[in-house]
């Protein structure tokens, strides 16, 4: 895989799916799309950017390793799903809000976080994953 | 009971929890003085209990609780009676010195404020225990006073030993605490009842139940193994590898007495049947005898008082289970008595340890002039434990034989059963008062001292309060023996016996106790060979039976986990699809629910296409000439079903599907360069075959049972509720996302939980590395065993 007009263009490629990740999780509520999925776009933008130009560099962009991002994630759902309690209904129970930005009216929800929990699960989880079997490849 | 008092007694409930997390920070602060703070917990709880006393000896009972999960009816809720009141108080009582002692005991330990939290932990989990009310309240804390002793039993665990000793007691009392949940489920159907206080006002319906002797029996599998009944007794003396302070309140005043609360506390609705009022001497008898013997042959003053419990929690069980009226006194008398002598005593033993560096006897002597006060303390509670006037024990004494002397061969074996155990704990808790302190002074690793006031006040004052209680024996009665023995006895009575000696049957066997109990003190070391000398011949005993159960236990699974985990991937897979294939087509077959012959559809060109795609694509994995050609293959058939998805209408999915295909072709692809295979599939015609039939037989099931679930009428119920509702309720227009983040949020959370725990499996495993054998840790944990046996 370590053509030249691969490796020049995969970075690109990967941020534009990495982008395009975000897009989809968050129409999910109302067009096709969501959480789940988006993570596994964005997944699989970090591991065509790991095949193409290494894993350190795809360590380096995270920043975070994948399994604390994916950490994260899961306790984002947990925490958003508790937010109900202290409302006095049962745990889940989604709570909405309508916030205004710069005029426009925005739906704010838990919902909306314990979807971008799921994300950040799917994307952590694959990513840790596909980083460490290719690792191994190139070591 | 006032609202406020409620909240008070929970307040105390879990005021030791609370401590226990402030503790460490507080050693930090204060170092070792942190005991005179921490003292103030269980004396706060002593002196709320106490406030209760007056209403107890009335003959009222406090009933009181929280609602903790209505839907499955279970409360949170304590009952105070004499009997729980009673040990509520000698657990803070006792609790208040234990702690002054630990300071004083463990002072400059780096670990002291872990072991101050540990032991608050345990007095809550005890606490708990003796006032529960709700069935599970009472399991709960059971549990958790087994694990805090775990904790506490552990607590040197650089010591192969100690962690040995703990987990025997977590393994023995666990188990045992699992039999008494049974125990209480079969109570509970078997009366309806979920707390104690509700079984206590059911009367015979328990004993009358055809399921009477499972409970019996169950319940009694708690209780014997807690309070160290013998077959189960050899846990407790390897207790003693826990620090002193430990072994003082767990095991000699506190949580082996669960065991005997629990059958003091059913006595009531469980006593008075043959079954109850033959197991309990039997084995109570035996235990008796079997702990004193034993206690013979131990040099270890721990260890001699740790036997010499074993055989008063039997004593107890035996008068318990006698079933008459004064036996259920005398139980009563000799449990607080118990208590008081056996709580000071050991910390005698472990202040002489910390003075002189030694526990052993043979070693000790002649130390009473450089410790006068817990020489005192020592002797004041052997006397108590002897059984002399004008102490408790000799209250308890008296009581025993005027209980147990009643007539019949029955009653005159276990009265000879009792002389004879008695005698003998005369004589041991004599050898450990009085042998270190006289005669003639022996060379100590350490030269002793008086110790600190931490040290000497704890067995000080429960020596003496040993001798105050019998004193003002008309006062104690009043407040603390009889509602205790009423509530055991689930009838009101009267204890009535005080110091002064009356001539009768009782007091004759009393001296003839202390006259055999001076002969065994005077001919012990004589008597201690013989019993090394019978131990060694018998050679087998419960706790080498223990381990080689554990041992056997381990090798059981290791044969069984060969057979089932061979560590061949082609077998695991074989096995799992050949499973899968008879899941589809055994009920199919079973129920006649094949599906009918359905016509040819008659579909439209570029579904045709679609399907071509597919059928291409799994030509093309069959056909493929090497591995990853065939993995690239498969991809395609899934983006061919991903595409049906589209036109379908299900854009979710379908966009689900392209994605999870990429995904997993990329990783498996990974995955194959990763393994070094040989590049192509060289399988023998054979398994060839079985492959195939096995995969023919997989997707036929998986085709039939798709076909017979769409002619089977559809319903629509679900479908049209997340239709109508997913945007009023749920505030969206896109149902899957909605099901997926709201109205099954639930499923969702606990799916995205099992994709962490597999990645992180994956990555485990990923990461490993051939060539280290967990094995080898297994097999040094065997030989330091042997070693300890050795």
């Amino acid at each position: 895989m370590d053509t030249l007009i691969f490796r020049t263009i995969a970075p690109y490629l990967a941020s534009l799916m990495v982008l395009f990740s975000v897009f989809v999780l968050l129409r999910g509520h109302n067009e096709p799309g969501g959480g789940f999925i988006g993570g596994l776009i964005a997944a699989s933008a970090f591991a065509i950017y790991g095949i193409a130009c290494g894993v350190a560099p795809v360590r380096r962009a995270l920043y975070f390793h994948p399994m604390a991002i994916s950490g994260f994630g899961l306790l984002l759902s947990a925490l958003s799903g508790a937010v109900s309690l202290f409302m006095d209904m049962p745990f889940l129970t989604g709570q909405w809000t309508e916030i205004s930005v710069l005029g426009l009216p925005i739906d704010l929800s838990t919902v909306l976080f314990f979807d971008i929990g799921v994300y950040f699960v799917v994307v952590g989880s694959i990513t840790s994953i596909a980083l460490a079997l290719e690792e191994r490849e190139h070591a | 009971m006032a609202a406020d008092g409620q909240w008070l007694t929970f307040l105390v409930l879990i005021l030791p929890f609370l401590g226990a997390a402030a503790a460490p920070f507080l050693t930090r602060a204060l170092g070792h003085n942190a005991a005179w703070v921490l003292a103030l917990i269980p004396a706060f709880i002593f002196y709320h209990f106490a406030g209760f006393l007056g209403a107890v000896a009335e003959g009222e009972t406090v009933a009181a609780g929280y609602a903790w999960i209505e839907s499955l009816d279970v409360d949170f809720s304590w009952y105070l009676d004499g009997l729980s009141l009673t040990f509520a108080l000698l657990i803070s009582g006792i609790g208040t010195f234990i702690v002054l002692y630990s300071g004083g005991y463990l002072k400059g330990h780096q670990h002291l404020g872990r072991f101050f939290s540990f032991i608050l932990m345990f007095m809550g989990s005890m606490q708990g225990l003796v006032v529960a009310d709700s069935f599970l309240t009472l399991f709960v804390f059971w549990e958790l006073t087994s694990i805090t002793s775990f904790l506490l039993i552990g607590f040197d665990h650089s010591r192969e030993a100690s962690r040995r000793a703990a987990l025997q007691a977590l393994v023995v009392t666990g188990l045992g605490g699992l039999s008494l949940l049974a125990g209480l489920l079969v109570i509970a159907n078997i009366t309806g009842a979920t707390s104690l206080s509700a079984l206590l006002a059911e009367g015979d319906a328990l004993r009358a139940a055809p399921l009477y002797m499972a409970a019996l029996l169950l319940v009694l599998g708690g209780a014997f193994t807690k309070s160290a009944q013998f077959p189960f007794h050899f846990w407790l003396p390897n207790a003693m590898e826990a620090p002193t302070p430990v072994s003082a309140y767990l095991h000699s005043a506190t949580m082996v007495k669960a065991g005997v609360y629990l059958v003091m506390r059913l006595n009531p609705v469980m006593g008075e049947t043959l079954a109850w009022e033959t197991i309990l001497p039997v084995f109570g008898g035996t235990t008796l005898i079997v702990g004193t013997l034993l206690a013979l042959r131990q040099t270890d003053l721990k260890l001699m008082l740790a036997y010499t419990t074993v055989a008063s929690l039997g004593l107890l069980i035996m008068l318990t289970g006698f079933g008459s009226k004064v036996a259920v006194e005398a139980a009563v008398l000799y449990l607080v008595a118990h208590s008081m002598f056996k709580g000071a005593l050991f910390m005698v033993a472990g202040a002489i340890d910390h003075e002189t560096g030694t526990r052993d006897i043979t070693r000790l002597g002649g130390i009473g002039r450089a410790m006068p006060v817990t020489f005192a303390a020592a002797v004041l509670a052997a006397l108590s434990m002897g059984g002399l006037p004008p102490f408790f024990g000799f209250l308890a004494k008296e009581e025993i034989y005027a209980g147990l002397a009643t007539g019949g061969g029955w009653a005159a074996l276990l009265t000879a059963v009792a002389i004879a155990g008695n005698a003998l704990m005369f004589a041991i808790g004599f050898a450990v008062a009085l042998k270190p302190f006289t005669g003639e002074r022996a060379d100590t690793p350490k030269s002793p001292h008086e110790g600190p006031i931490l040290l000497w006040l704890g067995p000080l004052v429960l020596g003496t309060s040993g001798l105050l209680m019998a004193l003002v024996s008309g006062f104690s009665h009043h407040i603390i023996s009889s509602p205790m023995a009423s509530a055991v006895a689930g009838e009101p009575v009267a204890v009535s016996i005080s110091v002064i000696p009356h001539v009768g049957l009782p007091l004759l066997l009393s001296v003839l106790t202390i006259a055999l109990g001076i002969a065994f003190y005077l001919t012990l070391e004589r008597g201690r060979a013989a019993m090394a000398a019978t131990l060694t011949a018998i050679g087998w005993g419960p706790d080498r039976g223990f381990d080689q159960a554990v041992r056997g236990t381990v090798r059981l699974s290791a044969s069984v986990t060969g057979i089932v985990h061979n560590g061949r991937l082609d077998v695991y897979m074989t096995v799992t699809f050949i499973a899968l294939a008879a899941a589809l087509f055994v009920p199919m077959i079973a129920f006649g629910e094949l599906p009918a012959v359905p016509g040819l559809p008659s579909l439209p060109f570029y579904e045709v296409t679609v399907l071509a795609v597919g059928f291409i694509g799994l030509g093309a994995v069959i056909y493929a000439r090497d591995r990853l050609t065939a993995i690239v293959s498969l991809g395609i058939q899934g983006f061919a079903v991903a595409l049906i998805f589209m036109l379908l209408g299900a854009p979710d999915l379908s966009f689900t599907q392209f994605m999870v295909e990429t995904l997993s072709v990329v990783i498996l692809a990974l995955v194959m360069t990763r393994l070094k295979l040989s590049p192509a599939d060289h399988r023998p015609t054979r398994q060839k075959v079985l492959d195939i039939s096995i995969a023919s037989l997989c997707g036929a099931g998986l085709g039939l049972i798709l076909l017979r679930v769409t002619q089977v009428p559809f319903d629509g119920t679900l479908s049209v509720f997340f239709a109508e509702n997913a945007r009023v309720i749920a505030h969206g227009r896109n149902i899957v996302n909605v099901i997926i983040v709201d109205f099954r949020g639930l499923d969702t959370l606990g799916e995205i939980a099992v994709v962490m725990i597999a990645g992180l499996a994956i990555l485990a495993l990923v990461r490993i590395r051939p060539g280290v054998a967990p094995i080898k840790a297994e097999k040094q944990r065997a030989k330091a065993v042997e070693k300890v046996e050795a």
